[in-house]
């Protein structure tokens, strides 16, 4: 996917200049942090839990070559294989090969944002393959030509309405009149489309929550189902997953996922929670003949001994743009990268490149909200910071905002000069506003003016003030 | 009531903050009043800023440089106290973060930190403060500023003091712990966004119906009333601690001289 990230401001002032966009995230942003808090409020030990997620991440990036060997291990003691790709390129190369390998000529996918990270449709569509999105939101957007807005409901940015519009566009097979302002009638049409979909695919690629090093398996979870039925009627089964993704036990997955619907809709569970071992064994009944996990890199064992490796505890629950006032404004697509929100503002750059990405993590006021949610506690306003200190290092942020904070700066370390640039710039703004009390605009002040008055202040400094009252001299 | 016998007068640094020390001194008048009605004895270093913009914009070298001079002015003080809980928060939390590399500052920090609180929050928990004596006639809604709340955890405490004041009545505001959009440099940074989140905040105080709207951070309550002016909205806006010392003498946050509505 190629990244609008640099020009977040104007994607920003674009998102919110769209009404029906400003209508779905005015539901949403109500929505899931009431059902998350429900849950919450439900599970007396969430917190606790939220403790045992984080030390299972923590202690598992720290090891993490030793589990993903692991891992590979067990994946091959049970007939599959292990792809490592290091970059993008080289994940859709090997999806590609074994495609080809596979005689494909349909791919059904599941739900991953991991693929949407390497670009991985277009590169199959590029050699002829016919690809096919199989969760709801997914197949709306492919038929949109459009990006998920929110890594688990991505396509919260559209109504039903317009769903309809584009199923009377594309399916053009069907009765232009027919009824399609329910959303399950929405469900309905798309299901009987994809069933014959699901039944003539040669291979099913999906992505994984977890991976489990113990056991080999790997992990998808789904309301829908359709991740099932695109990785056990294919005859080839391609895991698209990343690294961080691995944990040591099956009963360290079940710890993480008691935390991960929770967080993500308020369920207690998701409706489908699918584990999967190797290919079809002799006596199983269905699944697929082959099985085979690539494992992507792209960027994130770079992360590994800095500080920013917190960032990979994360269980792609999308709590924190959930709950963040800003993804709220602007909803996911003005970050202009695959991952929106806080844990994009943090992981973009990383991914991107600070200057690519330098306004995501700008982009915060720092509230807190996210962190609070996160089950597994990563603390996202602090990295945020962190990458605006490599930003102001590598000397990235724009030229007045760095002049306006050395200027403050030097006056600040200075309490003399503090107290006379200060007190008389409070007396000069003090005479003018005293009627008033505020300013419609201000020099230097657009900024703050454009939408609010600017409240004048007293005049006097309180630390002129107090002086004079401690010595008794009375000033009016 | 508010009398503390068994416990000695401890020495108070009232960390004004810049934003109280230029805009707006009666916050600090009141800050001192209810810690010395608290049984404090209050001192007021020479001080600038915590450095909490030069933080936030990735500027550790200044940020450093301010929190040392921070440090060295209140080191004498048993406890340091704001009337802000992002300022508190800045020298609770980020302070030992800034200083780390350095381990005597680091030291310093810390100790700094363990002694340092919110105004509202220290009076209640620390204090044992149950109650004011002044009076507010008016229905007020409570904003929870984000770093006070997140990062203090101060939400209980300015509700527990509010009830004792004398014909006030609370309204709770819709979504009181959503952010108000200011964010220190957010806000001029990001305009578009922060008035957005400025516009949906005055939307749930209007709801409320509230005459007043209080806050225990400066940032905050200029970017709230600044909205609700620009709005044309009558709300009064004010610091909590004004109404909790019952000193309200000067006109609510951006109304002027011209235009008392009370």
């Amino acid at each position: 996917m190629r990244s609008t990230a640099h020009a977040f401001k104007e994607n920003a002032r674009t998102a919110m200049a769209d009404p029906d966009l400003t209508k779905a995230l005015t539901k949403f942003k109500t929505g899931f942090p009431l059902k998350r808090a429900q849950a919450v409020a439900a599970l007396p030990e969430f917190e606790a839990l939220r403790d045992a997620g984080k030390a299972i991440k923590d202690h598992t990036l720290a090891h993490l070559d030793l589990y993903l060997e692991v891992f590979e291990q067990n994946v091959r003691a049970r007939g599959g294989h292990v792809h490592w790709a290091r970059t993008a390129a080289e994940a859709k190369e090997i999806i590609l090969r074994l495609c080809r390998e596979a005689g494909a000529k349909m791919v059904t996918k599941g739900k991953s944002m991991v693929s949407e990270e390497v670009g991985l449709n277009t590169a199959l569509e590029a050699e002829g393959l016919e690809v096919v999105e199989t969760d709801l939101g997914e197949y709306i957007l492919q038929i949109r030509k459009e990006a998920p807005s929110h890594i688990i409901a991505p396509a919260l940015h559209l109504s039903k309405e317009q769903v309809a519009d584009d199923f009377r566009r594309v399916h053009t097979h069907l009765a232009s009149d027919r009824k399609l302002s329910e959303p399950a009638d929405l469900l309905t049409e798309a299901r009987v489309l994809l069933r014959d979909k699901f039944l003539n695919a040669e291979v099913g690629i999906t992505g994984a929550n977890f991976l489990i090093a113990e056991t080999g398996s790997t992990v998808i979870v789904t309301n829908e189902g359709n991740g099932d039925l695109t990785q056990t009627l294919a005859k080839t089964h391609i895991v698209l997953t990343s690294i961080e993704k691995v944990v040591p036990t099956l009963e360290d997955a079940s710890t993480l996922l008691r935390l991960l619907a929770r967080s993500a809709t308020g369920q207690e569970f998701s409706t489908y929670t699918t584990f999967s071992t190797g290919p079809r064994r002799a006596d199983d009944l269905d699944g697929p003949e082959a099985f085979h996990v690539v494992l992507l890199d792209n960027g994130r064992s770079a992360l590994l001994g800095t500080e920013m490796q917190e960032a990979l505890r994360c269980i792609r629950c999308g709590a924190c743009m959930n709950h963040c006032p800003v993804y709220h404004a602007v909803g996911g697509h003005a970050y202009g990268w695959v991952y929106p929100g806080p844990i994009g503002a943090v992981v973009d750059p990383a991914l991107l490149g600070i200057a690519e990405a330098r306004h995501l993590p700008n982009a915060s006021t720092f509230c807190g909200r996210c962190e609070s949610v996160c089950p597994v506690r990563i603390p996202l306003p602090k990295l945020m910071r962190l990458w605006r200190e490599k930003e102001f290092e590598g000397k990235l942020s724009p030229p007045a905002q760095r002049w306006g904070l050395g200027v403050w700066a030097f006056v600040a370390r200075r309490p003399g000069l503090y107290r006379l640039a200060t007190g008389l710039g409070m007396r000069v703004l003090g005479m003018a506003g005293a009627k008033r009390g505020r300013f419609r605009s201000l020099p230097l002040a657009g900024a703050w003016t454009a939408a609010r008055d600017f409240p004048a202040p007293a005049g006097k400094t309180f630390q002129e003030l107090y002086k004079a009252r401690r010595t008794g001299v009375h000033h009016g | 009531m508010n009398s503390f016998p068994e416990k000695p007068r401890p020495r108070v640094g009232l960390l004004v903050t810049c934003l109280v020390d230029l805009f707006r001194p009666s916050v600090g008048f009141s800050a001192v009043k209810l810690l010395e009605d608290a049984g404090c004895d209050v001192v007021v270093p020479e001080q600038t800023c915590c450095g909490q913009p030069a933080w936030n914009s990735g500027d550790r070298a200044d940020t450093v440089a301010l929190a040392k001079a921070v440090i060295q002015a209140f080191e004498g003080c048993d406890y340091v106290v704001a009337p802000s809980g992002s300022c508190a928060g800045m020298l609770r939390k980020h302070y030992p973060e800034a200083l780390a590399d350095e381990p005597d500052w680091a030291q310093r920090a810390h100790f700094l930190a363990r002694r340092t609180h919110e105004l509202v929050s220290f009076l209640v928990d620390v204090r044992g403060m149950r109650g004011v004596q002044a009076s507010y006639p008016g229905t007020v809604t409570y904003h929870d500023s984000c770093s006070g709340l997140r990062e203090l955890g101060v939400k209980a405490q300015p509700r527990e003091l509010l009830a004792s004041v004398k014909g006030l009545s609370l309204t709770e505001l819709p979504e009181a712990e959503v952010c108000c959009g200011f964010g220190g440099t957010f806000c001029v940074k990001y305009p578009d966004i922060s008035a957005k989140m400025v516009s949906d905040k005055a939307a749930h105080i209007t709801s409320t119906g509230a005459d007043t709207l209080l806050a225990g951070d400066m940032g905050c309550l200029m970017n709230m009333a600044g909205r609700l002016q620009r709005l044309g909205s009558p709300v009064k806006v004010r610091h909590v601690a004004e109404v909790l010392a019952g000193d309200i003498s000067a006109p609510p946050i951006g109304q002027g001289e011209g235009e008392i509505t009370r």
